[in-house]
């Protein structure tokens, strides 16, 4: 018994120290100036396609449904927020305070639309919700993409029609112009946030995973009909997985927000290359395995960066090395030629204390 | 064994299609009794099992569990007045640990939020022990406690059916029914699964309703019996006088 709960506990414990040993390794050599500017540019990103992979892994590897559209969970998240603290900046108010306040506006407001759509699309199953999911995710996207707010002396304006049909009174700015998005909202996202953020994203979903909730939802996922048997509500436990996880996914969406001068609700950014590129960084990382999803996006997010001198070879080296690790991680073959090597190394060691 | 009616069905009806799969199908089961539902392939059985659980709304009839009409109820309700199940192909959380399996069928009987979870508060710890606590008890009723973290699907196939009725006894139901728990067992697991299951009887005064093809079980074990053929009932009774009637054994022998 104590031995299981030791392996997963030591497990989360590995993950923490990874994560802990990583920012410290980092951030000293980045203040000794030994991080070449390629790499300390992405150090944000690192951190939110962390927490975007291990919120996607909750719903893909523990809940075991395909969703395509948590692009746009990210994209709620960082609009809500970025609204929020380009109107702060208006009012002239830029403390540390508002971006905290943002990041819980962030994971609330994308909790919230996650739980709403949740209620619809989790009564599908396997491809349908898949492609549910992916329509979701570009309709958010397309309405960031078309939507103008301003804000003057009558308050909050909104339309979906052009800059012009706002009428905004002199002394009025636009928070939210179109396809030109939000510009100026403060950047407040530096590594140490962004660390401590995927810190809590792991904590919350280590501890969700290894408690009754995860177990059910686990439960759900390797036998749904046994699972109702034993009484089990399907739909209560696949929208916990799925609202905790459109929570982070804001997060995720918040940092992102704040890490640039400006955020535009491009097919790049949000659409669902965004999403099927975070599903990558899942099922190459390992369904289920939370410290699995960290490496490879840091590894996938590092990659295309270091091919660049190759120009035009880039994309194909980098889906060439998609392909080898998949082949590597999962196919019977290898799998066994695997363990197969680790006996004999086991037995070799063996042999040398003897 | 008292007197305590735990199942009473009344004229249970179901059809697909044009097809009549149950009709009119009736059975009473006392308390602490184990009862037998057998008949030829195709005659209804699990149907029977499905209609009980909820999978299927019945067309017509009643059921009453401990005097209260379940009908209409769906599978997770219920589970939660008092019915557990296993299944004719092993349905476990294949990827989950023994205990594990054990412990989300005690879900409902533990209380703490999914936020004292996340936050390890001491109402988590207190629960999990205690949950830690009755499911090995349970794994220890059947002997397979020692295998408590092994993944489920690596266990070997008589003690998958062990863990299956381990699971739906975590549910402290009122009546448990078995479907064909000696399904492809062999002499030996199927005397052990015989044990089991009349152990389970007494230590946790269990109401059992049981498929099975297995005679030898089927003699051994149950006291009374139900033969469905064609969705109808043959006959029911005394094991030993439902064996013997002419009607049942032209249904399997044929004439």
């Amino acid at each position: 018994m104590n031995r299981l709960k030791n392996k997963k506990f030591i497990d989360k414990i590995i993950t923490f120290f990874i994560i802990i040993v990583a920012y410290v390794v980092t951030d000293v050599l980045n203040n000794m100036g030994m991080v070449p500017s390629l790499i300390s540019g992405l150090l944000v990103s690192f951190c939110t396609y962390s927490i975007i992979a291990v919120a996607l892994n909750l719903v893909v590897g523990i809940s075991g449904e395909l969703s395509l559209g948590h692009a746009g969970f990210m994209c709620i998240g960082a609009f809500s927020s970025a609204i929020f603290t380009r109107y702060m900046k208006f009012l002239g108010v830029e403390n540390i305070y508002i971006f905290i306040i943002a990041i819980i506006i962030g994971a609330l407001v994308s909790a919230l639309f996650g739980f709403l759509i949740g209620i619809p699309v989790l009564r599908l199953k396997g491809d349908y919700l898949a492609i549910v999911t992916l329509a979701f995710g570009e309709i958010i996207k397309n309405i960031f993409n078309a939507i103008y707010l301003g804000y003057d002396e009558n308050g909050f304006h909104v339309t979906l029609k052009s800059a012009s049909a706002l009428k905004l009174k002199e002394g009025g700015f636009f928070i939210i112009k179109g396809p030109q998005g939000i510009t100026g909202a403060p950047r407040y996202s530096t590594f140490l946030i962004a660390t401590i953020l995927l810190f809590i994203c792991v904590f919350v979903i280590y501890n969700l995973i290894d408690q009754k909730t995860g177990r059910a939802i686990m439960a759900l996922r390797d036998n749904r009909i046994a699972g109702e048997s034993i009484g089990l509500n399907v739909t209560k436990y696949k929208l916990i997985a799925f609202t905790i996880s459109a929570a982070f996914a804001g997060i995720a969406g918040v940092l992102y927000a704040h890490n640039f001068h400006t955020l535009t609700a491009s097919t790049k950014n949000f659409g669902y290359n965004m999403s099927i590129t975070i599903l990558v960084f899942v099922v190459l990382g390992g369904m289920g395995n939370i410290r699995g999803s960290i490496i490879s996006v840091v590894v996938l997010t590092i990659l295309p960066e270091i091919l660049r001198g190759l120009e035009g070879y880039r994309m194909l080296i980098y889906a060439i090395v998609l392909i080898v690790v998949m082949i590597f991680t999962n196919s019977p073959f290898v799998i066994n030629y695997r363990k197969n090597l680790k006996l004999k190394f086991n037995k070799a060691k063996g042999v040398k204390h003897e | 064994m008292s007197n305590e009616i735990v199942l009473n069905v009344n004229s249970l009806s179901i059809s697909f299609g044009g097809l009549k799969a149950v009709s009119d199908f009736n059975i009473d089961i006392k308390k602490k009794e184990i009862y037998g539902l057998i008949g030829p392939n195709g005659a209804g059985k699990t149907t029977v099992f499905n209609l009980l659980t909820g999978v299927y709304k019945p067309e017509a009839g009643e059921i009453l569990l401990c005097g209260e009409n379940i009908v209409g109820l769906d599978c997770v309700s219920i589970n939660k007045k008092g019915i557990a199940r296993t299944f004719q192909n092993i349905r476990l959380f294949s990827n989950m640990s023994v205990i594990d399996n054990v412990k989300v069928a005690l879900n409902e009987h533990y209380k703490y939020n999914t936020l004292q979870g996340i936050l390890r508060l001491r109402k988590y710890f207190e629960c999990e022990k205690k949950m830690d606590e009755e499911a090995n008890n349970l794994l220890k009723v059947f002997s397979i406690d020692d295998l408590a973290n092994v993944t489920a699907t690596n266990l070997p196939y008589g003690k998958q059916r062990k863990l299956e009725i381990a699971r739906a006894l975590a549910t402290r139901p009122k009546l448990l029914l078995l479907d064909e728990p000696a399904a492809g067992m062999n002499e030996n697991e199927t005397k052990e699964l015989m044990e089991t299951i009349l152990k389970v009887r007494d230590e946790f005064d269990m109401t059992i309703l049981l498929i099975e093809h297995d005679m030898k079980l089927v003699k051994g074990i149950c006291e009374r019996l139900t033969v469905l053929n064609f969705g109808k009932v043959l006959s029911s009774g005394n094991t030993n006088d439902v064996l013997n009637d002419k009607e049942v054994i032209k249904a399997y022998l044929g004439d």
